[in-house]
């Protein structure tokens, strides 16, 4: 054959050659696949999941705070017919029973002293009303309403001049649950401090006396009985980030 | 007299080869987040024919518990899987390799003629080109169904900020039922894909491995072209 560059090997071996070295070259690719597999699943000491997987989490909740998170971007709302039956998920934080009596709120600006307030000082504060399908994390949802107050209201009037922190943290009283929360989503117009779901004051079980709504993220940065809220630029403790989840947890 | 012949080319190797493992992974870590709330089944009504998945198949496969991680997994091996399908679409479409995948308006009657030529009937084989009238229908929908899994994986993603998608697909809860049985629609697309190839033979497996298969030399009809002029 003329064009045949290669004349000393016959059309079989020149076939067998070019087998064999894609053959290794997919083996080669396999073995390093693997590793890289292997690499992305392996979890660190303290059980969280591994700094790769970290990094790129952490780029794609810059690329949707950059590119698609607003504070027009609003979660769907429903009517009062699609509310169901919001079943109690998570109990962390709710082990001993609520001390009603005892119970204020901590308010912890960036910069100046904390405040005490009562549960009349929000709902003091104008109050909405949304229905809205909660998401758990878990992947089911339920149409579900809350009332409260904003908590770019709460923060204006309370933490004025904290909306420019970074974060927002929040606590339960025995500090056994926490949330960090990015400050846009924080503010965001359907983040509520809810004091009532379904038309009645929220259930202990649910997060009474108040709990946060979050909607533009997943179930478990809506805290429950909230006993302190930070405003701080160093990215506060969240639980379930230690247990291996996204730290923004964006919808 | 046998010779060399390119049957595939080296993009659509790589991204063929690159396509499998990822998707594996991605199936994989989507079971991962699927247990921790997995309610389709085949039925109707009160009667369950098939739960997916039984306890026997999360013991078996070791998925389950590991929510968080396969997450992570899923939302960081989902941009490799969107590169590497981008990338193949737009190699398929400059280089004009889209004219040998695409179905034409012959396609649905010849696959239906070698499905059951395939299937054992005595119906003759269409004339085909690189790839036969099945195939071209099977692949193609293949890559359709690659970017469904993208837009629906975005919409249960992203439902707040991409709430328009998400109402676009029927709702959240529908997003995540049509992100399900794509997958499932890729693992059956896996099983026959592999038995076609079995059957197809060695030759065929090379090809798509190498680039290459052996033809015969076609026998010269006519003597050598002059080369006066």
């Amino acid at each position: 054959m003329a064009t045949d560059t290669r004349p000393t090997r016959t059309p079989e071996q020149e076939i067998r050659r070019r087998t064999r070295r894609a053959f290794l070259t997919m083996g080669a690719g396999a073995v390093g696949m693997a590793a890289v597999w292997r690499w992305l699943n392996s979890l660190s000491p303290d059980g969280d999941i591994s700094a790769p997987l970290r990094k790129v989490l952490g780029f794609n909740e810059r690329v949707v705070r950059t590119t698609l998170f607003g504070d027009n971007h609003l979660v769907k709302t429903y009517p009062a017919s699609a509310i169901r039956h919001l079943k109690v998920n998570g109990e962390f934080g709710l082990e001993q029973p609520l001390d009603a009596a005892g119970w204020n709120l901590e308010v912890a600006p960036v910069s100046g002293t904390s405040l005490k307030l009562a549960l009349a000082d929000v709902q003091a504060l104008p109050r909405f009303e949304e229905i809205i399908d909660f998401k758990c994390v878990e992947g089911w949802s339920v149409v579900t309403q809350f009332a409260g107050a904003r908590l770019a209201d709460f923060t204006a009037k309370f933490a004025p001049g904290s909306q420019k922190a970074a974060f927002v943290g929040m606590n339960t009283p025995l500090k056994d649950y926490y949330v960090g929360l990015d400050m846009p989503s924080a503010l965001h117009p359907q983040t509520l401090l809810a004091y009532e779901m379904n038309g009645k004051p929220l259930e202990d079980k649910h997060g009474a006396p108040l709990r946060l709504v979050i909607p533009v993220k997943y179930g478990i940065k809506s805290i429950k009985r909230i006993a302190r809220i930070e405003y701080t630029d160093q990215r506060p403790r969240d639980y379930w980030a230690e247990q291996g989840y996204d730290y923004y947890s964006g919808l | 007299m046998k010779i060399l012949e390119e049957k595939h080319r080296l993009a659509t190797r790589w991204f063929h080869w690159l396509n499998f493992p990822l998707l594996t992974a991605m199936i994989f870590s989507g079971l991962l987040i699927y247990w921790a709330y997995d309610p389709y089944r085949i039925g109707f009504g009160s009667v369950t024919l098939f739960h997916f998945f039984p306890d026997w198949f999360y013991n078996f496969t070791g998925i389950g518990q590991q929510l968080a991680l396969g997450m992570a997994l899923h939302f960081v091996l989902a941009w490799l899987f969107a590169i590497n399908g981008i990338a193949y679409v737009l190699y398929t479409a400059f280089s004009g390799e889209w004219r040998e995948l695409l179905p034409d308006r012959k396609s649905p009657a010849q696959a239906l003629q070698v499905a059951l030529h395939d299937a054992g009937f005595k119906v003759p084989l269409p004339p085909q080109g690189r790839y036969n009238a099945a195939q071209r229908m099977t692949y193609s929908a293949i890559v359709v169904m690659g970017a469904l899994s993208l837009v629906t994986g975005l919409a249960i993603y992203k439902p707040a900020q991409l709430s328009w998608l998400t109402a676009l697909l029927g709702g959240y809860e529908w997003a995540r039922w049509e992100h399900f049985w794509l997958m499932i629609a890729y693992v059956a697309f896996f099983a026959i894909h592999i038995a076609q190839v079995v059957r197809a033979g060695w030759a065929n497996f090379r090809a798509m491995v190498s680039g290459y298969d052996l033809v015969d030399l076609p026998t010269p009809t006519e003597p050598e072209a002059t080369h006066g002029d």
